[in-house]
């Protein structure tokens, strides 16, 4: 099929409105919320579980990639078309079908944006636990791509924890389910497959999720410290005092400073640290742990504990922690994040580690991190029109990466692998492992069309499936 | 066996110390990767300030009514971005999703860098001129550079309107003219029989003087809404407010703004600095949002004119919208009951571009006997947008059925909304849809209350 005649299917399938190719149009889809950029040929945009199937029929039949995209907003390069080729946007696909709130389960369709969910059950008292810092805008599709969690994933889990089926569309156009309304589908659990596949196994069109029971009381602290050591210590007090919280975020200085510039939520500018501490549960219980964690800041020499008088309180301090990444903007023109785990015991080290690597490599870095897993975001701050600073920038995320692993920690937590952390998988998995991986993939992709050249260290090398439409120009091409 | 067709997958133990470079190999391609000319104009700082987060995209009108990128905020920084790059072309298919946007400036308020998005748009539309066909844009340039400066000039337009209103000719009209124009119109609302016109240029306050302001007469707002430029006057007055209409005051220049025409706009913000500076008033006092927001920016707008840069920075912030105002200098005198269900419009302009969304809702709490029950995203724009409706009519009223049945749902009899834009549009969805629903501006009940305790 030439690509003129795969654009004219396309067209057919969807209508003028939604399949893009003009430069102005698919130049908007180069690029997620990492900085990576590659220009797809063709953006297509389904409107029902019909209409993918078959774009995905006709993508094989032109054996073009197909790149899905949820919101873009993911920071790893997972939406971006590294090949070129087709991305496949599902923002349309945006309907809740379902909600049972008897057997406390939703169906959605994958571009329903996150927080939509808890809104729409918000009332009856239940609400969609994973909260990814992007829930205002990232997709539910997005989030089982890359299993996506957030600050109360301390408690609740990630992703595949509150998915239980979903419904896909193999790269033959068969439409599967994997899992159902129920727990516990008999045989294997190919929906634990997908959640966390990025893509690169087939496309999902509808989500079953769990729906959680909101907690009777919930209490959010604010601590704030003029030294990193005695925050970072703080949160291995908690946890050791056997305290859960439901999430337990630190902030430093630098990333409130980004956070008052850009849209202000009232940190404090001249704290070392802050750190978010939050308990769900019965009133007795929350009451007692968040006094109890309020000790333990104070034991630590916290200059002040302040906990949210009232929920218009809390919202604003999440709102602040949530819009960090966004925030970071305000400082430079770009940033780069890193997603490191260390055992919690080693926060403290680690924290000593990453000002050690901002000293040597000239280089401002942000802090914002899932403390209570210890789950790291250094955000690398430069300006990508600087000559040779990104190249400084790549040995610092590396420097960072490699601390991580020293001190017994991984080096990704959440943000998914993408593009940005291929090069590094095989610091966490070794050839067998990885050979596994690539055999499930190659049974259910078997041509290595859906979301090539991610996850997977070498990239699959698929020069000859590009397609160039005459409309774009040549030297948009990188 | 089996056999897989394709490429092989293949795995290896990669070398950190080699692969280290790899991950960032598809970053942003150099700058001077672009086959256009660049355009320096467009190279704002504004654009290094977005890391591409998307948290603005569900907040965006557009890209919520049709789930496409380049209709999104986050979108359209990147093709201006581009097309400063000279990556891509400005070319109409650009031009079409620069125009496509409200102007609502909802994103500012989800962006957590602080992006000052309406700088860019406005930027770029300034780059582009004004949208719409060859006869459009000529129409346009007429309206922004020859009607609106003008007070009389438009005055006399307006009265010539009403007159075919009042005549037959409209009726006729309804038959003749094309669909389109047809269309437009019905948007066009009925004219009073009176236009306002302050009975003097400086008004002494009701009881002791509390301030003295300057107060924007506006250029629609005398024409269509003499009653509430009447309501804000005596509600100022009651609280204890000399005001003064600077008499060489123009329109805001907004409209201009928001639709690619600076040259003419840069003039009326000028006349109107000299104007209000003239009056050393503590404030100067703005009833409708559109207007407001705009004042509040001459000073970036005049950044690069040194006779005017302090000038502007100085004017503007004295720029007080009517209900920020009066809701900080805190309420005088006796309200009476205005028995009546309401719900809020947050004017995009009020919320997005001033950040005004509590003081309103405490001078409608401070009316006795009024319930103002919220409705569902209140601050998302009805589709007014200036003169957006008409240059977008398809999605400006899709815009507003989800607005109108946003406030059905809340069963408030009546939806207030301090911005004429958002008033006229509202008025022409509950005439279409049959809805018994009245449509108010903050100082028209503050006003009516304080005449229910007379």
């Amino acid at each position: 099929m030439s690509p003129e005649k795969l654009i004219r299917a396309l067209r057919a399938i969807v209508g003028e409105r939604y399949l893009l190719v003009e430069p102005e149009d698919v130049i908007v889809y180069e690029q997620d919320g990492s900085i990576f950029q590659v220009m797809p040929e063709i953006v297509v945009l389904p409107g029902d579980v019909e209409q993918v199937v078959a774009v995905i029929k006709a993508a094989k039949e032109a054996n073009v990639a197909i790149v899905p995209r949820g919101s873009g907003t993911g920071l790893a390069g997972g939406a971006v078309p590294a090949e070129g080729g087709i991305v496949l946007s599902m923002a349309r696909l945006d309907r809740i079908l379902k909600i049972d709130l008897d057997n406390q389960i939703a169906i959605v369709e994958p571009g329903v944006i996150n927080i939509d969910i808890t809104k729409a059950v918000a009332k009856d008292g239940f609400f969609y636990a994973p909260d990814p810092s992007s829930q205002a805008a990232c997709s539910i599709g997005g989030n089982v791509a890359n299993n996506s969690g957030g600050p109360h994933t301390l408690a609740y889990g990630v992703t595949t924890n509150h998915v239980l089926g979903v419904e896909v569309v193999l790269d033959d156009g068969a439409v599967v389910w994997l899992g159902g309304e129920t727990p516990d589908s008999p045989g294997y659990d190919l929906c634990g497959v997908f959640v966390g596949s990025e893509g690169t196994l087939g496309i999902v069109t509808k989500v079953v999720v769990r729906l959680m029971r909101a907690r009777e009381s919930v209490r959010t602290l604010l601590a704030i410290f003029d030294r990193m050591d005695c925050a970072t210590q703080t949160v291995v007090d908690i946890t050791a005092a056997g305290i859960i919280p439901a999430a337990l975020e630190m902030m430093d200085r630098t990333t409130i400073e980004a956070i008052e510039r850009g849209a202000p939520a009232g940190f404090p500018r001249d704290a070392e640290a802050v750190l978010l501490v939050e308990v769900e549960g019965l009133n007795q219980h929350t009451e007692r742990s968040i006094e109890l964690a309020g000790e333990i800041c104070r034991r630590n020499s916290a200059r002040e504990v302040k906990l949210a008088k009232d929920e218009a309180e809390r919202e604003r301090l999440w709102k602040g922690r949530k819009g960090a990444f966004g925030a970071m903007g305000a400082l430079a023109p770009n940033y780069y994040v890193q997603d490191g785990v260390v055992p919690r015991s080693q926060l403290p080290e680690m924290m000593r580690r990453i000002a050690a690597i901002s000293k040597e490599f000239n280089l401002r870095i942000a802090n914002v991190f899932h403390a209570g897993d210890g789950n790291l975001h250094p955000n690398i701050l430069f300006d990508m029109r600087t000559p040779g600073e990104l190249d400084r920038v790549i040995e610092a995320g590396a420097a960072t990466l490699r601390a991580c692993v020293e001190l017994g920690g991984s080096i990704t937590g959440e943000h998914g692998i993408g593009l940005e952390k291929k090069a590094y998988i095989g610091l966490l998995f070794n050839e067998a492992d990885l050979a596994a991986m690539a055999r499930v993939r190659r049974v259910l992709d078997p041509d290595g069309r859906f979301n090539p050249a991610k996850l997977f260290p070498t990239p699959v090398s698929c020069g000859e499936i590009r397609l160039q439409p005459a409309t774009i120009p040549a030297g948009l091409w990188i | 066996m089996f056999r897989v067709p394709g490429r092989k997958l293949e795995t290896r133990d990669p070398k950190p110390e080699t692969d280290i470079r790899s991950p960032l190999e598809h970053t942003h391609p150099s700058r001077d990767s672009g086959n256009h000319p660049k355009i320096a104009t467009l190279d704002l700082p504004e654009l290094y300030q977005c890391v591409h987060c998307g948290l603005c995209l569900d907040q965006c009108p557009t890209y919520r009514a049709t789930r496409l990128e380049p209709e999104s905020p986050r979108g359209r920084i990147h093709l201006v971005k581009a097309a400063a790059d000279g990556r891509i072309e400005l070319n109409d298919r650009f031009k079409e999703h620069i125009y496509l946007c409200l102007l609502c400036r909802a994103c500012e308020s989800a962006c957590p860098s602080g992006v000052q998005y309406g700088r860019i748009a406005e930027a770029a539309r300034e780059q582009l001129g004004p949208p719409g066909s060859a006869f459009g844009r000529a129409l346009l340039s007429f309206v922004f550079t020859q009607l609106l400066p003008y007070r009389r000039r438009l005055r006399l337009v307006f009265a010539l309107l009403r007159l075919y209103q009042k005549s037959a000719l409209q009726r006729v009209m309804r038959w003749l003219l094309p669909q389109n124009l047809r269309e437009m119109d019905a948007l066009l609302p009925a004219i009073p029989a009176r236009f306002f016109t302050p009975s003097a240029n400086s008004l002494s306050p009701v009881g002791a003087c509390r301030a003295k302001v300057a107060m924007l007469d506006g250029c629609v707002m005398p024409l269509l809404f003499g009653a509430v430029n009447a309501a804000t006057l005596h509600v100022l007055q009651r609280n204890g407010c000399e005001v003064i209409f600077p008499k060489n005051q123009t329109c805001c220049g907004a409209l201009n703004l928001h639709n690619g025409e600076t040259v003419a706009a840069k003039q009326m913000a000028r006349r109107n600095i000299d104007a209000f500076l003239d009056i050393d008033a503590d404030a100067v006092i703005v009833n409708s949002a559109g207007c407001g927001a705009a004042m509040k920016e001459y000073g970036y707008l005049l950044r690069d004119d040194p006779a005017y840069r302090d000038k502007a920075e100085q004017f503007s912030a004295r720029v007080k919208d009517a209900g920020e105002f009066l809701a900080d200098l805190g309420l005088l005198g006796k309200l009476g009951p205005v028995e009546m269900t309401v719900t809020y419009q947050d004017p995009c302009h009020l919320a997005h571009g001033q950040r005004i969304r509590d003081q309103p809702r405490q001078l409608l709490h401070a009316i006795p006997g009024l319930k103002l029950v919220e409705m569902d995203g209140a601050d998302r724009c009805c589709g007014s947008a200036g003169i957006y409706n008409l240059t977008h009519s398809a999605m400006s009223q899709q815009l507003l059925d989800e607005k109108m049945s946003a406030i059905d749902a809340t069963h408030a009899g009546a939806v207030v909304a301090p911005n004429p834009g958002c008033m006229l549009q509202l008025r022409s969805g509950a005439r279409r849809s049959g809805a018994e629903l009245e449509v108010y501006h903050l100082m028209d009940l503050l006003e009516r209350a304080y005449r229910a305790a007379e």
